[in-house]
């Protein structure tokens, strides 16, 4: 190896304990990192892409450790270098951008205050050369009036401002390594995109080395040089960038590629006289004296699936909580089969409750953790359709095989002893239960990862066609809304942008702001952010801030 | 493998379930039992002697709780008292009668100047004697007569009640230590065991509602609670039973209604959090009634915290009920009491009598035992690895 490799791992295995036992993560991984150099690690949950991250720094998470290999830095081994060394070396040497900022700053102090924290810890600077640095750093990073904005606590900067300062932390003693963690999973597509653009040009600009973790492929496609593609602790293929987009070999790497081929069975539209199952009529919504939504309209035809897009907090899931009853309109109706529905979930009667039912984001919180499967979807089973005994048993089980699980092996676990995409599919067999015509599909598939997302789109469309059932889907991802909707509605600040089939949609012209969310998807060709950012500055397509003015 | 796009299933996660085997719950319970920590074990083998203590009790003890068995050991406070009122010299006779019956043979008075006191036991020496010269009344200062039943003490000590294979000896009227020990366990615990069981039905069950309802509910209640634990915990409850009087009944309903307040403010947070889980919004939505919501979604997952708390709530209201008991309140004689036993005997620690720590180690070490435990689960629960 030549002198500019400045990480090297060899081997390194890494154990955790669950129960009395030690279960290897990382069985014997292998990484090597040039100077200046981005490397790609990608996986899905559980391939151990975290833990080699934080492994890198010769640190593990508690309850894990070591068992084997070396973690060589600039020619010191650390996993055998003493815990004083290795912490000289992190926040100086080697820096580590987690996911989510919010959780990362100390919300009690000033951005620069901790931003100055690292360098003066290790002597690098004074604290006023310090607040200097970071001026110029946070300019660097695009981060609006770089001047005042470190003078603000946490709270008061948006999640996507806060990545990019955190990212700046991270640099502020020039580290060498930069470890980025999912650092975009939690922002919004548009948001996401400033982040990586500053990203990717502050690298380029310290040339530093970083190690990118994510599982979203096509943000490793911008942001990375070299591609190292993680499955249950192993290293599955490894190589440069367009060679493993353009090529890859191994099959698992291929099923990654092909994801998002997934396309919904397309469905005839509907006769214009057709009563819609549910429609919202000038809905505003509120909560408490804060207005959220404004003069809400569309409609959800049987068969159908309307996707809801829009960012966080344009007001999508507000919407399906008013059609749900859990939060009344403060004006307008909901109609469901032509029939006006009362606007509280309190007074609506077992049916129109039953007609209606809701599939949420994160199927961890939407399975009591203390009933049983059988339990889980029996229930609503016994408590609308009044079976009971082995009758209720029996439908469980049907609903069980309509989800493609075997009703024997699951019957009786508890959520706890099932993965993921397991938990999410009871959350649908739970909502079938109930022999409903409407479903709002709530971020269903942003928890999983993209095989799995995959399988539960595939298992939604097939119920859609055999039981009839009309979908309203609310999501941010738009390789979504692609892949399943019928109709799309854009919302943002709480408002109807633009709504209309899909295919007109995905058409242009667009309204501004759904040129900019259809643009801000990341796509899987390298040179797609470069591209992108070319065109917005020349003015080509509409950039977030004239989008953003444009409705108001 | 060509083909992996058809077959998601083949490498996604949904195929990659936690291998659980269907294990019974007794496996899991013998599990967590044998990696249980040290102090733990102590802690269950301590709650465990004592449980089987208080129920068999009545076979275990040598003696009734109230049987007068041995020599009655006087308590000088008492006969300070008596000293100090008497007026003559035959109700001293009286006093000292009683105090020593079945020791003394016989006691005399000189009567004319109440200076000479004689007392003829059958210890080998027989015949006690003590002259009283200094007193001009009627012979005798509370200083002086602490001073006689030390000399008398040693001079009983032959036939002392220590003697009498009754491990522990007697106390203040000569009831079996040990055996008011063994029905203390059986009193003390299960009427604390009583009072935490009421509290926690009590408190729990408003704290869920306050949690589920919210609005209106929530503030009365949280207000009421807020007020009751505004005031001294140990001060109010004296006040009310002197009020109410001071019975069995009454004090495990004070005790049990101040004890829910603390009950009733974690089962409000631990419901707050369960509340805005999504299962809870979507068994709303199905049109659940409320008694569902608090027995099937919400208590199912608050049980960890509240079977923690109510090891320690058990140690608080047991604490209480001794403190109580000692300050004349709780538990009333004769029923043997773990506290009220601190309390009779507690002047026998300056004899050199052990007789009062006994009751008191009790109390210690139950409490040790239940924390203990309790640490084990909180442990347990909270998913705290090392």
């Amino acid at each position: 190896m030549s002198d500019d490799t400045i990480l090297k791992i060899r081997n390194l295995k890494i154990d955790g304990k669950t129960g009395d036992e030690w279960l290897p993560i990382l069985k014997g991984i292998d990484m090597d990192l040039k100077r200046g150099e981005v490397l790609g690690v990608i996986g899905e949950s559980g391939a151990g892409k975290s833990t080699i991250g934080l492994a890198a720094m010769g640190y593990t998470r508690g309850g894990c450790r070591i068992s084997g290999g070396t973690v060589d830095f600039e020619g010191t081994d650390l996993v055998k270098s003493s815990e004083a060394y290795r912490r000289k070396l992190r926040g100086k040497k080697i820096a580590y951008v987690a996911q989510s900022a919010a959780a990362s700053f100390n919300p009690a102090h000033k951005l620069i205050d901790q931003y100055s924290e690292a360098p003066i810890q290790h002597g690098v600077m004074s604290s006023t050369d310090a607040a200097t640095d970071a001026t110029e750093l946070y300019r660097r990073l695009q981060l609006p009036n770089p001047d005042e904005i470190g003078f603000r606590y946490p709270h008061q900067v948006s999640g996507g401002q806060l990545q990019r300062a955190m990212t700046a932390m991270a640099m502020s003693c020039r580290p060498d390594l930069i470890i980025f963690d999912e650092p975009t999973t939690a922002l919004d597509v548009t948001t996401q995109i400033e982040v990586l653009s500053a990203i990717r040009d502050a690298v380029e600009q310290f040339g530093t080395a970083a190690i990118y973790i994510t599982h979203d492929l096509a943000v490793v496609a911008q942001m990375a040089d070299r591609i190292q593609v993680f499955k249950l602790g192993e290293t599955i293929e490894e190589a440069e960038t367009r060679k493993m987009l353009s090529s890859p070999e191994e099959a698992y790497t291929k099923s990654l590629w092909a994801v998002r081929s997934f396309k919904a069975t397309a469905k005839p539209k509907p006769p214009a006289d057709e009563v819609p199952i549910v429609e919202l009529r000038n809905v505003d919504a509120a909560y408490g004296a804060t207005p959220v939504l404004f003069d809400v309209n569309f409609k959800i035809h049987k068969g159908r699936t309307v996707a809801v897009v829009g960012e966080s907090g344009s007001g999508k899931s507000t919407a399906a909580r008013c059609i749900t009853g859990l939060l009344p309109p403060t004006k307008g109706e909901i109609l469901f089969n032509g029939e006006a529905l009362p606007a509280g979930y309190r007074k609506r009667n077992k049916d129109q409750l039953r007609q209606a039912q809701m599939i949420y984001q994160m199927a961890d919180t939407a399975l009591n953790p203390k009933q049983r499967i059988e339990d889980i979807i029996g229930r609503p089973v016994g408590f609308y359709l009044g079976l009971s005994g082995k009758a209720q048993r029996e439908r469980v089980r049907e609903l069980l095989d309509l989800i493609e699980m075997e009703p024997d092996t699951y019957m009786h676990r508890f959520p706890g002893e099932l993965s993921g995409g397991q938990k999410q599919r009871i959350g649908i067999a739970r909502a079938l239960a109930a022999d409903p015509q409407f479903i709002i599909c709530d971020e269903v598939t942003s928890a999983l990862d993209q095989l799995v997302a995959e399988g539960i789109l595939r298992l939604l469309d097939k119920l859609q066609i055999d039981l009839g059932l009309a979908y309203m889907f609310i999501t941010h991802d738009l390789a979504t809304v692609r892949a399943i909707a019928d109709e799309v509605v854009v919302m943002q600040h709480g408002k109807v942008v633009e709504q209309g089939p899909k295919v007109e949609m995905f058409q242009p012209p667009h309204h501004p702001y759904t040129d900019l969310l259809l643009s801000s998807v990341p796509e899987m060709d390298p040179d797609w952010l470069s591209n992108l950012l070319g065109a917005r500055e020349r003015g080509e397509i509409v950039d977030a801030k004239t989008a953003g003015s444009a409705d108001n | 493998m060509a083909d992996v796009t058809n077959d998601p299933m083949a490498l996604s996660a949904d195929a990659e379930a936690p291998r659980v085997e269907q294990e019974s719950r007794w496996v899991t319970v013998r599990r967590a039992f044998r990696s249980a920590p040290l102090t733990a074990w102590f802690g269950m083998v301590v709650i465990v002697l004592y449980i089987v203590v208080a129920i068999f009790a009545p076979l275990i003890a040598p003696y009734d709780e109230t049987e007068v068995v041995g020599d009655s050991f006087f308590e000088p406070g008492t006969l300070m008292f008596t000293s100090d009122t008497v007026e003559d010299g035959r109700a001293f006779k009286k006093d000292l009668t009683t105090h020593f019956d079945g020791v003394i043979e016989r006691l005399e008075i000189n009567s004319e100047n109440m200076r000479d006191i004689f007392i003829t036991s059958d210890a080998p020496e027989k015949i006690f004697v003590k002259k009283f010269v200094d007193d001009p009344e009627w012979g005798i200062t509370p200083q002086q007569f602490d001073s006689f039943a030390g000399e008398l003490r040693t001079y009983l000590a032959p036939h002392d009640f220590t003697e009498d294979a009754l491990e522990l000896g007697t106390d203040q009227i000569g009831r079996d230590t040990m055996s008011r020990m063994i029905y203390a366990a059986r009193n003390t615990v299960g009427i604390a065991l009583v009072t935490t069981i009421l509290s926690f039905t009590l408190g729990s069950l408003l704290g869920m509602l306050a949690a589920v309802v919210g609005g209106w509910t929530d503030n009365i209640l949280s207000r009421i609670v807020d007020v009751l634990m505004s005031i001294p915990q140990l001060i109010f409850a004296l006040l009310l039973l002197t009020i109410l009087g001071a019975n069995v009944i009454n004090m495990i309903l004070v005790i049990a209604l101040l004890d829910s307040t603390r009950v009733y403010r974690l089962m409000r947070a631990v419901g707050m959090n369960i509340v805005v889980m999504d299962y809870v919004e979507a068994a709303k939505l199905r049109g659940e009634g409320l008694w569902w919501l608090i027995r099937k979604e919400i208590l199912p997952n608050a049980l960890a915290p509240l079977i923690a708390e109510f090891g320690l709530r058990f140690c608080f209201v047991f604490l209480t009920i001794a403190a109580l008991s000692f300050l004349g309140l709780g538990i009333q004689p004769p029923t043997a009491d773990w506290g009220t036993m601190v309390r009779d005997n507690a002047q026998l620690i300056t004899f050199g009598q052990p007789v009062p720590l006994y009751p008191a180690a009790a109390i210690a070490l139950l409490t040790i035992a239940v924390n203990f435990v309790v640490d084990w689960m909180l442990h347990r629960s909270s998913g705290l690895k090392e």
